[in-house]
């Protein structure tokens, strides 16, 4: 049997070997409390404190001490976007987001919005993009912060950055940016864009699950609320004994991306860009989605005419390929995208796309299995179609 | 019937990998063409109905896996039947043949079972 082929790493990617191996002594020989003041205790506290470095180094965070370890990107969104609103609460009541962001994000906004905060959400361009323009003419005195995802989940669209950052800052509006798909796949330098906020999860390249930090620009940290209570961990900002082995695990897949990301980003952007190429070259009436010079490099978003993209996903699963129907978390309830739905991306076109993701242990051959395949599933799939 | 929790019974996975009876059948004299509103499945259902029985049947179908094997073994389920013996069909008798519908894919035999009232309610048969 062939071995099948992972093209999902927007929904997750396999750990590193390296970061297994940097985590394993930390479950079996220093199992300890990174908040004891033993010896088992103080030796977890020190690996831990390495790891810290090692994804400030990632993220360009000039001191370690702005990071806060996390269960995962979504509690670091949950975080930076609850803990920012509530410790702010007395300055204004006013958050800005996209109608493109993660659910992490827009369910989070949704919650506050019950809680009696006022939240707008932006719309987007056709690929994706919140304008600046759009964007300063939203902010209002009682505004206190503004979301946004760059690197997008479904589509791979990059933001604006620096140009939206400075929109909210000349307007004294700091900046939270979900980069869970985008850190470990494009250099993001926290101190070179300003951002004040910046969430990223393990496991999108290579580290594990059930693990995320939260970046908190110094100064900042202070007016912050603690959504999790219950210890002193993480300064005082997130309770709960470190997961030391994965905090482990993370950093040493942080360190590997800092060594690799220039090489990386490249290898994934000529496949990615091969894989669109030849698909629409070999297959009739396929349309790119989010398309755009800036965006991740290892992101693929194509919608084929008249298919069904559940049914190509499933089509293709059976013939060994895990691809993905918008974002993974949604892809069971059959509603349309929300986010090529904020793109202006019509129903029919949103029904037909499918999400190619592409990572670390993607190769070559890989990519031109996916090519013999799905032109003749396209086909098959074509020929049951009532649609023209 | 036990309901698969997650994945598909054998008998779904066939019939999307081999549906049966796909096409447009131009001699057909009964049909229908239905849309699920939330998912936006479309099923188009053909038939030729002769001397009160079902000889052909036809289907093509956008749609989830689901939709297309619920489709596909529905011409099976009717072919050669005698119109009374079809009239009665339901989701669930779709369903149970299917050996089982994961829950959030209930409305695939559900669709299935619509196309097929819808084709017959449009149905005259002619005379001479």
């Amino acid at each position: 049997m062939m071995p099948r082929v992972y093209l999902d790493y927007n929904a997750t990617a396999p750990l590193l070997p390296e970061a297994l191996e940097a985590a394993v002594p930390y479950y079996t020989s220093n199992w300890g409390n990174a908040s004891s003041i033993h010896r088992q205790g103080r030796e977890a506290r020190v690996a831990v404190e390495e790891a810290r470095e090692q994804v400030a180094q990632l993220i360009g965070a000039a001191d370690a001490r702005d990071l806060v370890f996390t269960s995962g990107g979504t509690e670091a969104v949950n975080l930076a976007i609850q803990g920012y609103a509530f410790g702010n609460r007395s300055r204004g009541q006013h958050i800005i987001t996209t109608q493109a962001e993660h659910p992490a994000a827009l369910d989070t906004c949704r919650a506050l919005e019950q809680r009696g905060f006022d939240l707008t959400y932006l719309p987007v361009d056709g690929l994706g993009r919140l304008d600046p323009e759009v964007l300063a003419g939203s902010i209002r005195p009682q505004t206190i912060l503004l979301t946004l995802i760059h690197g997008n989940h479904e589509v791979g669209t990059l933001q604006p950055l620096a140009a939206l950052v400075e929109v909210a800052h000349v307007r004294g509006v700091p900046v939270h940016v979900d980069a869970v798909q985008a850190i470990g796949r494009v250099p993001l330098d926290v101190a070179a864009f300003g951002i004040d906020l910046l969430s990223l999860s393990g496991h999108k390249f290579g580290g594990p699950k059930g693990v995320g930090v939260l970046y908190i620009r110094a100064g900042l940290a202070a007016t912050m609320q603690a959504i999790v209570h219950g210890g002193h961990q993480e300064r005082q900002r997130r309770a709960g004994t470190e997961d030391v082995p994965s905090v482990i695990a993370l950093g040493k897949a942080c360190a590997l991306m800092s060594q690799r990301l220039g090489d990386e980003c490249h290898r994934l952007e000529v496949l990615r860009d091969h894989l669109e190429h030849v698909a629409c070259s070999r297959i009739p009436e396929v349309r790119r989605l989010g398309n755009s010079a800036d965006r991740l490099p290892n992101t693929a978003n194509l919608s084929f005419a008249g298919v069904k993209g559940e049914a190509l996903v499933f089509n293709l699963d059976l013939l060994g390929i895990a691809v993905s129907t918008g974002a993974s978390c949604s892809s069971r309830q059959g509603v349309p995208s929300q986010v090529l739905a904020a793109m202006g991306v019509p129903p029919e076109t949103s029904e037909g796309s499918v999400r190619f993701s592409l990572g670390w242990g993607t190769t070559d051959e890989q990519i031109e299995r996916v090519l013999d395949l799905l032109p003749p599933t396209i086909q098959r799939l074509r020929l049951l179609s009532p649609l023209p | 019937m036990a309901t698969p929790k997650s994945g598909y019974s054998p008998i779904v996975i066939d019939h999307f990998q081999n549906p049966r009876n796909v096409g447009e059948l131009p001699d057909a004299n009964a049909q229908a063409s239905v849309t699920n509103p939330v998912c936006g499945d479309v099923l188009q259902l053909r038939l030729k109905i002769t001397d009160g029985r079902i000889a052909e049947a036809c289907f093509k179908t956008f749609g989830c896996e689901a939709a297309i094997a619920a489709s596909s073994l529905l011409t099976e389920m009717i072919k050669g039947k005698a119109l009374p013996e079809v009239q009665d069909i339901t989701p669930e008798m779709i369903t149970a043949a299917l050996g089982g519908l994961p829950k959030v894919k209930l409305h695939a035999a559900a669709l299935a079972e619509e196309a097929l009232k819808e084709a017959l309610k449009g149905y005259e048969p002619s005379h001479g």
